[in-house]
């Protein structure tokens, strides 16, 4: 939903205000060859940002330097490096406490240092979106992919998104800035992929016109005033129940609390609209399936082919957002399967975990395989996990050729 | 229109209660009030949950008076005894997490003015000791180095009152508090070197027990935060149970710390200066014009 008078006006860049959906879904796209990195500020140079906040960490440390040029170059309104991710987190609250559209990324130990802002956001229900480019976050220090930290975010009330390449992040910001903004919904939204596999690599990316952007932030579309003093009620705290210790207060802030879990639910029709749907299955009837999100639902395809080859027919269900979580979904796809293949990269398995807790019959859940500090998930691994869970000596699959 | 949302909606006066009427009818909105007229008009923060004598509490009730415009004012803080006052007050207040409201207000700050340009929106972190110079210490320092446009208050009690008691970094050496079994092994932090350092645009040192001079201290800053540069005021504002100052010497030992730690001293930048002359007609700071050199 949009200010329709603003439709066709100019920003500031001069870019041409489009109709959301006309721009993501009608407009000309035009096949480009980028980072995932040069794919975020591709994006955010369309999303009509106002105020970006950067802080270095590897390996989102390019798309937030790239995201300074955007500015220089006047298609953000302001730019500044924080302190530290739990400032930058802080600083990214005050901007959107004030109205405006805010961005930002991080990754790894930042999202752990910047965690107490999460949930805060949530609670606040402030749409600010923030690029998480995952990596190890323990010790010994890592700085390579790893998902881990997607298991804390899960549990923090924002929106979670997971991409598996550069073209859902160029499409899932644009997007992302759509869902989050509803009034029904207004939640911060985490929208994560595997570091350096896409922030790094190069991908064909279909992007749209670079004249054209989104419609401007309406901060009183909020279910919550803005603090700008420009709208009732006179006095608006933001402020925790703590200075009563009475039923009242304990109930008011119960009620909040599953009032941003069900804002996160309601999320879901318009994500349904804007994604086409939660996940994504491929050959759903297939007795086995591979489940999961990000880059290793790429690894799972490459073994899904390999096995196609050696006559092992697999499915394949690509998640797309763990929050809102795709339960009824999950429950239909897997209907049918006798095996459920769960590739992660991270050493405890929160997908399977998720997927288990899901679906009956959850002993059809293989939790595996994993890797995890920088390992990569070679198609073959997957492959083996496959022939284990079917009964299959991949010995004698290898010798069939 | 700041002001329209202060009015009552036609015909829905009579239904409001008493309190939100006697604010939109004798409250501070819109008008110049001062802490001389305080008990004329309806403030801004009355009834709060603080504990008797506190100081505290009257310096934030000061300082909300002198908010040179308060229908345009947002406030921020964090935890301690003084949100627990500024968080009843009737303009916003915004509480982010621990220690980082001078991270929100950075933020805030910079989202109104890409929304409201030149249009003044106040912003006024209030926030104590410990929440200033402890665990919100990077954010203040770097909040101060960005010369980001808004007023910083410590509201310096000089230990974690809401907690029970325990040593901050603005404890003076030797006191024995929760925390510090031996004594504070370390002299209070300077706070007001470091203001300075960082470049503050104004800096000042006050009790509460002088209500005129917080008055100016805090029109002061609030307006020279709106184009020059960061302020920042640090504020004595004893914790009588902690530290067990019976109430009716409360203010006789503002006194006694005034005289000691507590001296008042005021810095004002150079451009502070220019700026509140020109601006808003502060005669003190009006240059005055260099004699002319007779030449003959």
């Amino acid at each position: 939903m949009e200010n329709t008078a603003i439709i066709g006006t100019k920003n500031k860049k001069g870019q041409v205000i489009t109709d959301s959906r006309v721009m993501m879904n009608d407009a000309p796209r035009t096949a480009s060859f980028f980072t995932g990195s040069e794919v975020i500020k591709e994006a955010v140079k369309r999303a009509n940002v106002d105020i970006m906040v950067a802080y270095p960490i590897t390996p989102q440390s390019e798309a937030a330097a790239l995201c300074g040029e955007l500015f220089a170059e006047g298609y953000i309104g302001d730019y500044f490096r924080g302190e530290s991710e739990f400032a930058v987190m802080s600083q990214c609250a005050g901007s959107a406490f004030g109205g405006a559209r805010v961005f930002t990324t991080t990754a790894g130990p930042g999202t752990m240092r910047a965690m107490e802002n999460f949930p805060m956001w949530a609670g606040a229900r402030l749409p600010i979106q923030c690029i998480v480019t995952c990596r190890g976050i323990n010790s010994p220090l890592s700085i390579q992919p790893d998902t881990i930290e997607i298991a804390y975010l899960m549990n923090t009330g924002m929106l979670v998104w997971h991409a598996e390449t550069a073209q859902d992040f160029y499409d899932w910001i644009l997007k992302g800035y759509m869902v989050s903004e509803e009034p029904d919904v207004h939640l911060p939204l985490a929208l994560c992929c595997d570091g350096f596999f896409v922030t790094h690599t190069k991908d064909v990316v279909d992007l749209t016109p670079e004249d054209m952007c989104l419609p401007p932030y309406d901060p009183y579309r909020s279910p919550v005033p803005c603090m700008d003093m420009e709208c009732p009620p006179v006095r608006m705290m933001r402020d925790p129940f703590v200075m009563k210790s009475n039923y009242i207060s304990y109930a008011t802030h119960a009620s909040w609390q599953q009032e941003v879990w069900a804002a996160a639910e309601r999320s879901r029709k318009h994500t349904i609209a804007w994604l086409d749907g939660l996940i994504d299955v491929e050959d759903g009837d297939a007795d086995i399936l591979i489940i999961s999100s990000g880059t290793a639902v790429s690894q799972g395809r490459e073994a899904i082919r390999l096995l196609a080859d050696e006559g092992v027919r697999v499915g394949l269900v690509k998640i797309k957002t763990l929050r809102p979580w795709p339960e009824e979904e999950l429950r239909e796809a897997t209907k049918h399967a006798s095996h459920i293949i769960v590739p992660e990269f991270n050493v405890i398995g929160w997908m399977a975990k998720e997927i288990k807790a899901t679906i009956p019959n959850s002993e059809r859940v293989v939790a595996g395989p994993r890797v995890c500090g920088g390992m990569t998930l070679p198609p073959e691994v997957i492959v083996e996990e496959v022939k284990k869970a079917i009964g299959m000596r991949s010995g004698v699959l290898a010798g069939r050729g | 229109m700041s002001l329209d949302y202060v009015k009552f909606t036609p015909g829905f006066d009579t239904f409001m209660p008493k309190e939100y009427r006697d604010m939109v009818e004798h409250g501070p909105f819109g008008k110049k009030t001062t802490v001389s007229q305080m008990g004329s008009f309806k403030e801004i923060l009355e009834e709060h949950p603080m504990c008797a004598g506190c100081a505290m509490t009257l310096f934030i009730r000061l300082a909300i008076v002198a908010f040179p415009n308060p229908e345009d004012t947002i406030t921020v803080g964090t935890a301690g005894c003084g949100r627990l006052a500024i968080s009843q007050a009737a303009i916003p207040f915004v509480y982010g997490n621990y220690g980082d409201q001078n991270g929100v207000a950075s933020g805030l700050s910079r989202g109104l003015r890409i929304r409201f340009g030149d249009k003044p929106k106040d912003v006024v972190v209030m926030a104590g000791d410990g929440g200033t110079a402890d665990i919100g210490f990077q954010q203040v320092l770097h909040s101060w180095f960005r010369k980001e446009r808004f007023t910083t208050i410590m509201l310096d009690n000089e230990v974690y009152g809401n907690t029970g008691g325990q040593e901050s970094g603005m404890t003076t050496r030797g006191a024995v508090l929760k925390m510090a079994p031996l004594g504070k092994k370390f002299e209070k932090m300077d706070m007001v070197a470091m203001a300075k350092i960082a470049g503050c645009a104004y800096i000042a040192t006050v009790v509460p027990n002088n209500p005129r001079r917080v008055e100016s201290c805090i029109k002061k800053a609030v307006l020279i935060a709106r184009e020059v540069g960061p302020t920042y005021i640090q504020a004595y504002t004893s914790c009588n149970i902690e530290y067990a100052i019976p109430t009716d010497q409360v203010m006789a030992d503002a006194k006694t710390v005034e005289d000691d730690r507590y001296k008042f001293a005021e810095y004002v930048s150079e451009d502070a200066k220019a700026y509140l002359a020109e601006r808003y007609g502060y005669k003190e700071f009006v240059q005055k014009p260099v004699a002319a050199i007779a030449t003959t």
